[in-house]
């Protein structure tokens, strides 16, 4: 299935943020371009987004969350670009290296020149927020129960306090009232909504879902299955009013109370993060710390529309295409310097090609094993030999050094990789 | 139903399946029976998953002795039945010069207590060992012998381990009262029939003042919880090395900032005594004094940082000390009663009832000699629980030849820990079945990081439907009344919509 071990651009994610930077990386000249989604489609959060809102900016149009990520998946199948699903990333080193695991692969290595991070973002849980009481099933965040009302076509609940005024809350109060369920009120803790007023008139408001700001939940109730919850009034700086407590009978409380990028692979790679953000520093080219590798969209930080963070994936696409070409051509110039019979290790491990114009490289060695003889130094390509030379005798001890000289730069160029042997003159 | 069994247990924590594990080596037929819809959903699950020196238990206490006899076994224990397990000694920190004579008084109690390899450490000592401990430390004592495990890993083992070796498990299925013949008991009814055993033992955690009051056995002895809360902290963002002990107090032994071996930190516990024995709920309170508590150890501790909460009851008793004399009234109780045959009588387990558990087994085998007994060992008894793989905890190359052998453990279904569907897959299909998504988030760490589950529930239920052949409306998170999902989209009836 995989074919590649190497790749000019690899993506993590085919949110909108990634798929936007493979298509931009594949038309910047990138050849091979490789996008890899944990998940089993592609799209990423968008598909469990099924309410319109997405595209104004980008299509001039009003699209649901699918069909806005459709029209980059097609872009990007025609482009030829290489997808992996249901495969994750375990770990990335600064070279550029991937591990990557599924079900169909196993456990495999991957090389990049340039590499996209775009994970996107998770949610807040409960412990973030600190909520006391039982630990029932029945508190789940906003985008989990998105994806088991929209994606598995099941109900997590069938009366719904929600906790937080972010936009997934009020896009999914709306959505469960759809499906016949009741949504009892929408509380926030600040005096203020948190996400799009927009979401407000037309999710809440139209539906006559209360919003109750400055009110929190003081305490979850029901030991296997939520079974209410207190709600209380706060003050400017979130302490409980007291008397103001109240006990509203729900099943399941949905929690939307803010997204954290996703960076757990990028601190792998050395990336440093902003602590403001949570996401990579990144310069105007979204470029991380660690050069050639790239971050794009709500892994950086928190957009509040889909079309940002399109935008963000394709200039960061578009640099990594351009790093990534600069990069093969630095590395098409190098060829390997391969210990072969009796060479424990050579210094330098790789060549430019183009040095010896400069004059003299001197390779140095050192042996496996002594030979207390007559010996041959010899450097070889796969089918050519470069230069040979005699020593009386070798010693793990003792540094072996081999010189190339400019003249013999056209063979240099001829060889694919170069290998040293040392051996006996009788065995020759 | 009418089932005869040599060996009943009650409760399956992980007193209980150190009990059953030691009575499987002898010939006979054991059964343990557990309410819950799994093994160690009590205090084994929810606690600091310390292995204690024994410097702590009142000298002449059975605590003490318990503790002390235990933690030397707990090597062979770990090498057996596989479970993770670190002897990294512990600290007991001393902060500001008046604390520190408490603490070389607890030294003095381990040596007591007979505890070997207990070391003082002066202040300095003691900031580069832990260096984000408070700069006003002034000493502490380390003990070497102190170690931390995965405390619900050792009850699964354990209980496994005596399945392997032809013991019966029952979960879902709760004790109700006792069988009588005369003043013997000779077996128990339960929810799901009844069952007869030559020999019952009550190890029913937080309940066994309830069972033995069943059986007219001291009923002036109660439980009573203490509640204790717990924070724990993302490990990619608080690396706490070391188990660190505050000085006790009247209380209990404190709040402790301490390493896990999943290599999260945790914080807790804190001691309320509550009337309530299922009330596991968490407190605004409790959380506010947790933060305060582990604030004098580590005062950089930031609460942004936690990623979760549990709670859990000791099952504090009130048995008088083991010791005649000694006027300490919150002792085990380990006992075959003379007033009632065939019963072996267990009480008040609280802290440190995991490190001592072993050795409460082994008690508990000597009682049943003493009383008459005759074991015959078997001929052919496994001790060795087998491991199972960890992908987490693998190297590429370890995974890669995991992936060739089962594709199946290619397939990350939970993204922040990295657990496998090849591991779930395993675990509902162990020897004692993992059927619910806290009895698999238990076993594989699966749910446990930073998203808290938010990605893996809808992957890990449509997993459980599919390997149980049940609806995903049947799943729970632990057990009957703990469902996931109500219905169906679309599937409403007509009169349900106005």
């Amino acid at each position: 299935m995989l074919t590649k071990k190497q790749y000019d651009v690899v993506v993590i994610g085919s949110g909108p943020g990634g798929l936007a930077a493979a298509i931009e990386a594949k038309k910047g000249g990138a050849d091979d371009v490789l996008v890899i989604e944990r998940d089993v489609e592609l799209g990423g959060i968008l598909l469990q987004c099924i309410h319109n809102g997405f595209g104004l900016q980008t299509f001039k149009e009003d699209l649901p969350g699918p069909e806005y990520a459709q029209r980059y998946i097609n872009e990007a199948k025609t482009l030829g670009i290489t997808f992996l699903m249901d495969t994750m990333v375990m770990d990335v080193t600064s070279q550029r290296k991937l591990y990557l695991t599924s079900r169909d692969l196993g456990y495999i290595e991957v090389d990049a020149h340039a590499i996209v991070l775009a994970m996107g973002c998770r949610e807040r849980t409960r412990a973030q927020v600190r909520i006391p009481g039982y630990r029932p099933n029945g508190v789940f965040t906003a985008g989990t129960a998105q994806r088991w009302v929209n994606v598995e076509g099941y109900m997590p609940g069938n009366n719904f306090v929600i906790l937080g005024s972010g936009d997934i809350g009020m896009i999914m109060a709306r959505r469960l009232t759809f499906e016949g369920a009741h949504v009892e009120r929408v509380l926030e803790i600040q005096s203020y909504l948190s996400g799009l007023s927009r979401n407000y008139v037309q999710c809440l408001d139209d539906w006559g879902i209360p919003l109750q700001l400055q009110y929190t939940v003081k305490k979850i109730i029901g030991k296997n299955r939520v079974e209410a919850i207190e709600a209380v009034a706060v003050d400017d700086k979130w302490n409980f009013i007291p008397g103001s407590e109240e006990i509203i009978p729900c099943d399941t409380l949905l929690l939307s109370v803010g997204l954290i990028p996703e960076n757990e692979l990028s601190k792998k790679a050395g990336v440093l993060l902003d602590p403001v953000t949570g996401g990579p520093y990144v310069d105007e080219h979204f470029q991380t710390s660690v050069p050639g590798i790239f971050a794009a969209g709500n892994v950086v930080h928190v957009y509040d529309l889909v079309d940002y963070v399109s935008m963000a994936g394709s200039e960061a696409g578009r640099s990594a295409a351009e790093f990534a070409l600069a990069e093969k051509e630095r590395s098409a110039r190098y060829i390997p310097l391969v210990p072969g019979k009796n060479v424990r290790y050579i210094v330098p491990h790789k060549l430019d090609k183009q040095a010896l114009e400069n004059g003299d490289i001197s390779l140095q060695m050192r042996v496996t094993k002594p030979i207390e003889e007559d010996v041959w130094l010899e450097v070889h390509g796969e089918e050519n030999s470069i230069v040979r030379r005699s020593e009386r005798y070798v010693r793990p001890g003792e540094m072996v050094t081999i010189v190339l000289k400019p003249k013999m730069a056209a063979e240099v160029e001829k060889a694919g990789r170069l290998t040293v042997d040392i051996y006996p003159k009788s065995e020759a | 139903m009418q089932e005869k069994y040599d060996y009943l247990v009650i409760g399956g924590g992980v007193v209980g399946a150190m009990i059953a594990r030691w009575l499987s080596r002898y010939e006979g037929k054991l059964l343990l029976i557990e309410k819950e819809a799994d093994i160690g959903m009590g205090s084994s699950s929810a606690n600091t998953a310390i292995v204690h020196a024994g410097y702590d238990p009142l000298p002449g206490s059975l605590k003490a002795l318990m503790n002390v006899r235990a933690n030397p076994m707990w090597d062979q224990l770990a090498g057996e039945l596989n479970f993770p397990f670190e002897r990294r000694g512990d600290y007991v920190v001393a902060i500001g010069e008046e604390e520190r004579p408490l603490v070389e008084k607890l030294m003095q109690q381990g040596i007591k207590n007979g505890v070997p390899g207990m070391v003082m450490l002066d202040a300095g000592e003691m900031r580069s060992r832990e260096r984000d401990i408070n700069p006003d430390v002034s000493g502490a004592l380390w003990a070497t012998t102190g170690g931390i495990c995965d405390p619900f890993q050792v009850t699964v083992a354990a209980a496994e381990n005596a399945v392997i070796n032809g013991a019966t498990v029952l979960l879902n299925t709760k004790f109700e009262d006792f069988i009588w013949e005369g003043n013997r008991v000779i077996g128990v009814k339960t929810n799901r029939g009844d069952f007869f055993a030559r020999w019952v033992i009550n190890s029913a955690g937080i309940y066994s003042d309830a069972v033995m009051h069943k059986a007219g056995v001291r009923p002036e002895f109660f439980i009573k919880p203490r509640k204790g809360e717990y924070f724990i902290f993302d490990r990619a963002e608080v690396q706490i090395h070391n188990v660190l002990f505050p000085v006790p107090s009247s209380r209990g032994k404190g709040i402790l900032v301490t390493a896990t071996l999943h290599e999260n930190t945790i914080v807790g516990p804190n001691a309320n005594v509550i009337d309530d024995k299922e009330d596991t709920s968490l407190t605004k309170e409790g959380m506010d004094e947790l933060l305060d508590g582990a604030k004098k150890l580590i005062p950089s501790l930031n609460l942004r940082h936690s990623i979760a909460n549990f709670v859990g009851l000791r099952p504090m008793g009130n048995g008088p000390c083991y010791t005649p004399g000694i006027n300490y009234n919150n002792d085990y109780v380990i006992e075959v009663p003379s007033s009632v045959q065939g019963f072996v009588n267990l009480g008040g387990i609280e802290s440190p009832g995991l490190t001592s558990a072993p050795a409460i087994a082994e008690m508990v085998v000597d009682l049943m000699k003493d009383a008459g007994e005759e074991f015959v060992a078997k001929k052919y008894w496994d001790p060795i629980r087998p491991p199972r793989p960890r992908f987490a905890h693998m190297t590429h190359q370890e995974r890669k030849l995991l992936c060739d052998m089962d594709p199946r453990y290619g397939r990350v279904i939970c993204r922040c820990e990295n657990v496998t569907e090849g591991e779930i897959i395993r675990e509902i299909h162990a020897p004692i079945p993992a059927t619910t998504y806290d009895a698999i988030k238990r076993r594989t760490w699966l749910g446990t990081g930073r998203c808290q589950g938010g990605f893996d529930m809808p992957r890990v239920v449509a997993i459980l439907s599919r390997e149980l052949g049940i609806s995903p409306l049947k799943v729970t998170k632990r057990g009957t009344g703990s469902e996931f999902l109500f219905r169906q989209t679309k599937d409403l009836e007509v009169s349900d919509v106005n």
